[in-house]
């Protein structure tokens, strides 16, 4: 691939699957006469491609279940993936052990959603803060830790004299200040940041998109951005993907996205956004649920709940395809013009 | 000719062994037929606690301890429980947050849809009340409603849950709705199709809606009257549109500023410095003034009313629309 060299990270025809059939006696089903043993698997990632490049922020969006956490913690290494590529610089990640992955992991660092579930109750912010510095830079003696914690606290807005408070004593706002400083501290190039400020109030939310975009220009982070709140993605972002069930529908430019999308789906989850100026935009209007991944549909996952559906949706997996304005679509609707 | 609902002055106060904490500090406003008021505020704004007190709701140690809740001319605050009981969930409904957990998990849905008309009505058959479930059911577009009913809760997804709270709070045609953040917990697209229904089901039976939510883009494409509140104080209130384009408080101008749609074109957010003072600590004076950009001396030592801002339907509890030095930049 030439694109290797611009692209931090990139992300090649990954599947993920979670079994979920449990233990082999509740995997046994009975049924016409015979046992047969069923493994149950949820297809949280189907064929999932894509590219960051140095610097940008790239947001992953769609609704609950859509795959798109999955997705942030898998490219961490937090779940191996069932096949498929990952590579950050240039370097294939997704066949590491443990060891050779260490690296790596003060490269990519993970911001959390919630604030009250990833801090250790029980460790100080000093505690919180040292332990990832230590772990990765064994030499640093204590004035170094010090200094370090200190730094990445004031740039964060929060006041190094805090230290030795625990977590319960802060607000959510702040301990999501603490969440970023503990993934800043070891110096990152790639942050995978899970939903940051969907836990927070709106005037605390507008400070920590803030905080993370300063951060970025000074640090001259690259982003993963997941996130279910189109407008802050809409903000922030220089490239989207959207996913539906797994799958990627569409990706490109931020702006070209919101302004004119064109998979079904992105116009119905465009069109649902409610807007300040109260105007209902000519809403594409759902209808149905949205399938289990576990039992994934034929063809377009889209199909039983797109208005433009016909047979060849139904048998045929639509492919993600770059068009000329750069953006990738994967809809047969799309493709064949049946769209506008 | 008195309104549908009226709240006056309400204080609601928490007794804790250190003393007492006020949570809401004299919450006025009306609602009349068909009428759609959202409250809006971030957590610990008092607006949650407000939506309970109106159907006597709140646990103790907090109290109502100021102030009227009117219900067509009735003080809501001085009729006895047993009376109340025959007003909360029967002619005032209200619908919560988290459909996973306002749903009893092990009875069907039939059986909680019928529960509610029984208690209200004991002298209704067991057959009348199936047949008015059912009717509730298709009203929220809920599809092939008969099975339904005999489904159990976990049979159903996030938005359809939603849609049979909501079923559940119509089934005795009540007066007035209220739903406290009913779509937090849901996508979108869902959310979307949730407050259709709602704007829809308020306008075909003509119900008062209070729409409580943090969620001023819902807000603003849902109702027509907004109340937006800080530290237990409405600081505005008006029509939706107004507010929203042409806000006068500080803390709305700067909440509004805070969302990316508002921010406009510039690539930082407004950021308003500080938090909400927690309800033991609040400031003298305006609640507001340490967060305040356009803080005067008087914000910090007397408490501002909600007055009529001059030439607008608005109201707004802040010295500067009194003064006029406030000129809309």
């Amino acid at each position: 691939m030439s694109n290797n060299e611009q692209s931090l990270l990139s992300v090649r025809n990954l599947y993920k699957r979670f079994d979920i059939s449990g233990g082999l006696l509740d995997q046994i089903k009975f049924s016409g006469g015979k046992f047969s043993r069923e493994i149950t698997l949820v297809k949280a990632l189907n064929n999932v491609s894509l590219e960051i490049k140095q610097g940008e922020t790239f947001s992953v969006v769609g609704e609950s279940g859509c795959g798109k956490s999955t997705l942030g913690r898998t490219i961490m290494g937090l779940y191996p993936p069932n096949s498929g590529e990952i590579y950050f610089n240039g370097d294939r990640l997704d066949q590491l052990s443990p060891k050779e992955m260490l690296p790596y992991r003060s490269r990519m660092q993970m911001v959390f959603q919630d604030p009250y579930a990833s801090l250790n109750p029980r460790k100080t912010i000093k505690q919180t803060l040292e332990e990832p510095l230590k772990y990765h830079n064994p030499q640093m003696n204590a004035g170094e830790l010090r200094d370090r914690v200190e730094e990445v606290l004031l740039q964060v807005g929060s006041d190094p004299k805090w230290v030795t408070r625990m977590p319960h004593e802060f607000s959510g706002g702040q301990r999501q200040r603490i969440s970023i400083a503990r993934a800043l501290v070891v110096d990152p190039e790639f942050i995978v940041a899970d939903e940051p400020i969907s836990a927070l109030d709106v005037s605390i939310q507008a400070q920590i998109l803030n905080l993370l975009m300063d951060a970025q220009e000074q640090r001259n982070l690259t982003y993963l951005f997941v996130a279910h709140d189109l407008s802050v993605v809409e903000h922030i972002s220089t490239n989207v993907a959207v996913m539906y069930l797994g799958t990627v529908c569409e990706l490109a430019d931020t702006k070209l996205l919101f302004e004119d999308p064109k998979h079904p789906y992105t116009m119905a989850l465009l069109s649902a956004i409610p807007r300040l100026d109260g105007k209902k935009s000519e809403r594409l209007k759902l209808t149905g649920e949205v399938p289990t991944p576990i039992n994934l549909p034929t063809g377009c996952v889209f199909h039983g709940r797109c208005p433009y559906a016909n047979s060849r949706c139904i048998a045929e997996i639509p492919e993600l395809k770059t068009h000329s304005d750069g953006r990738k679509i994967a809809c047969h609707a799309v493709e064949e013009e049946r769209i506008r | 000719m008195s309104s549908l609902l009226e709240v006056k002055d309400l204080v609601i106060k928490f007794g804790l062994r250190t003393g007492d904490v006020t949570a809401t500090t004299g919450v006025s406003f009306t609602i009349e037929k068909g009428e759609k008021l959202g409250l809006v505020g971030e957590s610990g704004a008092g607006k949650s606690v407000t939506g309970f007190s109106i159907i006597v709701l709140i646990s103790k140690p907090g109290y109502v301890a100021d102030g009227h809740i009117l219900f067509k001319g009735t003080d809501l605050t001085k009729i006895s429980s047993e009376e109340m009981r025959n007003i909360r969930g029967n002619r005032i409904s209200m619908i919560f947050q988290d459909p996973m957990m306002t749903l009893n998990p092990v009875l069907t849905i039939g059986t909680q849809m019928t529960e509610t008309l029984l208690a209200h009505n004991p002298k209704m058959s067991m057959k009348e009340a199936s047949e008015i479930a059912l009717e509730k059911l298709r009203k929220v577009h809920i599809p092939s409603p008969e099975k339904r009913l005999e489904q159990y809760p976990h049979e159903f997804s996030g938005g359809m849950r939603q849609r049979i709270i909501i079923a559940i709070a119509l089934i005795t045609d009540p007066e007035i709705i209220i739903a406290d953040e009913p779509t937090t917990a849901l996508d979108v697209t869902i959310q979307a199709e949730i407050m259709d229904l709602i704007s829809e089901l308020c306008e075909t039976e003509d119900m008062g809606f209070i729409l409580i939510t943090h969620d001023l883009a819902v807000v603003a494409s849902v109702t027509e009257n907004i109340a937006v509140m800080y530290a237990g104080r409405i600081v505005e209130k008006g029509r939706t549109r107004d507010v929203i384009d042409n806000p006068q408080h500080p803390y709305t101008k700067g909440l509004i500023k805070a969302l990316p749609e508002g921010a406009k074109g510039s690539n930082r957010l407004n950021q308003i410095k500080g938090m909400m003072p927690t309800l033991t600590n609040i400031p003298d004076g305006c609640a507001f003034n340490p967060r305040c950009p356009y803080v005067m001396d008087i914000c910090k030592t007397d408490e501002p009313s909600l007055i009529q801002v001059k030439g607008m339907d608005t109201q707004a509890a802040c010295f500067l629309c009194k003064e006029e030095v406030f000129t809309n930049e």
